[in-house]
């Protein structure tokens, strides 16, 4: 185990990938001799050579363009868009050709792709360097939408999601990159010292498609991902109320058996995401936990989201789902 | 003959296609460029400021009598090209059958590659087999060169139970791994930037594999289609980017999409070798595609071809060109039909004569017919049997998650 941030995690994610698998390439805007914008490829294109990681042209669209055609013939790219924001040129690709190819190929051909994008807000991004476009990829058949949380996660779900023989989109939270976000951006901690910063420098894989119960609980289940998987143990601890919090992980096919089990014990649930509320991811949790759960309900099932309107750039802090926001839909769902 | 038709009525300059409904269609009878015109560079020594005449003239080996002559004659023996006529009839005539099903209801919908069977039959022949087809939806004719069974065409395009794609797609949309022909899109031009990715893909590991991709000249307005430029222009894989200019994409006139010059001299701005090519001359087709082949084999990257054609038929069946052109306009174009003028040229030679193509012709009507017959089999569109509704739920991930197979068990089947 070495204590590691995300950035190194991911960073260590990608060199264990490159030595292992011939056929694993990176490429994206900037990740080559400059290693990302977030570092995140650093001293990978010197180890491993230009032919496997390097710069591609600036346009996201000829980025998926690129990385489908690898994958149809044998490679498994790894491609970084370098903003979430930015992913919409390469929408059609992504849904129209990646998305599909198996299945409209009678499973003659694939593509083992994955496009890592640093997502989320509470960096002063302004709306195009902030967003956490998750559920215009969940709606998505053929996709897997991952989005990780820790070193730790972000190292073994990445490494699966390498591995998977389906096109991943990785969504990274940038704001915890250096450090777990409690919502209080005058106090922000880096990993040292954080348990979830111990990272283990070989081969692991953390599964996709299974949840992680961060903390056990039994009054109300908060489920959360990305930055507010942090903002949301800060608003338990806050609340005072035994909790259980699971981060989701794997969006796409999400952990059935983890949420319902654990809904059918508290009863109580509260989403909580950075996205707009409407149509956001946590519009189809909902929705599919009250089919399976409305007999164990004891008060209505809450979402405490970004507002429906584009990400501010000052005002981002009253836009994200704050520690306090969260903690008093916690607290009403106990008065139900 | 290619200037390019506006109105410059304010506020907008307006590209008009040459003829509309109810005029006299006149392209001037033939083409000015003749076989012998244009040199032909050393492929391997070549770069774009060399193609600068050959992207704004036009590469023809086939004159108008039929006879082969100039640097660009690719010298094919006999056998070669009584083959390649043989694949152009049978996709002709394949068509044609496929068109009638489509209109007695056999078929939901039908694309024909009328006028344009040169293209995709020509150009894979001049490929090695080892080099990958990225086609759009009028390239099936590479699937006859690379020896795909029209049975299993057909089950396609029924999409019955013998449907190598399962019902998933329209007719004509095929996918054919064992001739590495890669799985054909609706969305307009991103297999032509997919092309360069499976190109890069062969570089990397070290394979001799080439990768061709055509796509329209009214999709060449595509995002796509510049990417894939770039990206050739930037990383040099071994790719073939054809534009095939049939003039027509659906009903709007290639000169509304683009505001002049040739296809073919886009590629020159990204420092690609640029060819203009008789897309109805079989040989020329040959000739620049084995070229471009070797210029890929030998490490030197992209060539862009603008393939000068005229989509004779309609776009698709659900089309009706007559409301936009006249019906006439394709008897006069100057490129003439693909197959009369490799046959006019055969038997000029003395390697073909009218008997031994009449019974070609019909030889292949009945296997096409013998093989409908035989595909209908597996299930017709009327009644079935199609693949079963479980085919909904499969291959959509490398295993059925949850949640799709709970959907799976709630429709039951």
């Amino acid at each position: 185990m070495v204590e590691m941030n995300m950035i190194k995690a991911l960073n260590s994610a990608l060199e264990v990938q490159l030595a292992k698998d011939k056929n694993v390439v990176i490429f994206g805007e900037d990740v080559g001799f400059f290693g990302g914008v977030f570092r995140v490829t650093d001293g990978l294109q010197k180890k491993f050579g230009e032919h496997r990681v390097f710069d591609s042209p600036l346009a996201e669209g000829g980025i998926a363009a690129i990385a489908m055609g690898m994958s149809i013939n044998g490679l498994r790219p790894v491609a970084e868009i370098q903003f979430a924001d930015y992913i919409f040129p390469a929408y059609d690709q992504i849904v129209n050709e990646i998305a599909k190819v198996r299945h409209r190929s009678g499973g003659e051909f694939t593509a083992p792709l994955t496009f890592r994008t640093p997502a989320g807000g509470g960096i002063k991004g302004g709306h195009h360097h902030s967003q956490s476009p998750e559920a215009q990829f969940t709606h998505t058949p053929g996709l897997k939408v991952v989005y990780c949380s820790n070193p730790y996660n972000a190292k073994g779900l990445l490494t699966a999601s390498i591995e998977c023989n389906d096109p991943v989109i990785f969504f990274e939270p940038k704001r915890c990159y250096r450090g777990p976000f409690y919502g209080d951006p005058h106090n922000v901690p880096t990993w040292s010292g954080h348990p979830d910063g111990d990272v283990p420098e070989e081969h692991y894989i953390v599964p996709l498609e299974q949840a992680r119960i961060v903390r056990e609980g039994s009054a109300c289940t908060v489920i959360a991902w990305g930055t507010m998987v942090h903002v949301s143990e800060q608003a338990i601890k806050d609340s005072g109320i035994d909790c259980e919090l699971i981060d989701l992980q794997t969006l796409v096919p999400w952990d059935r058996d983890t949420v319902v089990n654990s809904i059918r014990k508290t009863g109580r649930c509260v989403i909580v995401h950075e996205a707009p509320k409407t149509s956001g991811f946590g519009a189809e949790m909902s929705a599919s936990i009250q089919e399976r759960c409305f007999y164990h309900l004891e008060a209505p099932i809450t979402r405490v989201t970004g507002w429906d309107t584009p990400f501010p750039h000052t005002t981002e802090w009253d836009y994200l789902p704050s520690p306090e926001r969260i903690a008093e839909a916690i607290k009403k769902t106990q008065e139900e | 003959m290619t200037e390019r038709v506006t109105a410059t009525t304010k506020p907008y300059t307006i590209g008009r296609p040459p003829f509309r409904p109810g005029d006299d269609a006149d392209f001037g009878g033939k083409f000015t460029e003749q076989p012998g015109d244009l040199s032909r560079p050393n492929p391997i020594k070549c770069g774009a400021q060399d193609t600068v005449l050959h992207a704004t003239g036009l590469i023809r080996v086939l004159d108008d009598e039929g006879n082969a002559s100039g640097e660009w004659d690719p010298k094919l023996d006999s056998e070669t090209m009584i083959q390649g006529l043989e694949y152009m009839m049978r996709l002709r005539i394949f068509d044609d059958r496929m068109i009638k099903m489509q209109r007695t209801g056999k078929l939901s919908f039908y694309m024909r590659s009328f006028g344009e069977e040169a293209i995709a039959i020509a150009q894979t022949m001049a490929l090695e087999t080892q080099d990958w087809i990225f086609p759009s939806y009028r390239q099936p004719g590479a699937q006859f060169v690379r020896g795909r069974d029209m049975v299993s065409m057909i089950c396609h395009c029924i999409g019955n139970t013998e449907d190598n794609v399962k019902g998933r797609q329209m007719p004509v949309h095929y996918t054919w791994k064992p001739g590495r022909f890669i799985s054909i899109s609706s969305p307009v031009g991103t297999q032509f930037s997919q092309a360069v990715g499976v190109a890069m893909a062969s570089a990397y590991k070290g394979d001799d594999e080439v990768c061709i991709s055509w796509l329209g000249d009214g999709t060449s307005a595509q995002g796509d289609y510049h990417y894939a430029l770039n990206f050739a222009s930037t990383f040099k894989p071994p790719v073939i980017l054809n534009v095939v200019n049939n003039q027509w994409a659906i009903s709007t006139h290639a000169n509304l999409a683009t505001g002049g010059r040739t296809f073919a001299e886009r590629g020159l701005a990204y420092d690609i070798p640029s060819l203009r090519v008789d897309g109805n001359d079989f040989l020329a087709l040959y000739s620049v595609t084995k070229w471009a082949r070797e210029r890929a084999g030998a490490g030197l990257g992209a060539t862009h071809i603008e393939v000068f054609t005229y989509r004779a038929g309609a776009h698709s069946s659900s089309d009706d060109p007559s409301a936009y052109r006249p019906n006439d306009e394709f008897k006069c174009w100057p490129g003439g039909d693909p197959i009369l003028r490799l046959k006019d040229h055969l038997i000029g030679a003395k390697l073909w004569d009218e008997e031994r193509h009449i019974a070609l012709a019909k030889k292949i009507d009945d296997e096409v017919m013998t093989a409908y017959k035989e595909a209908c089999e597996f299930g017709d569109l009327a009644s079935g049997p199609y693949p079963p509704a479980s085919t909904i739920f499969t291959e959509v991930y490398e295993t059925v998650p949850w949640h799709v197979q709970e959907q799976r068990e709630e429709l039951g089947k």
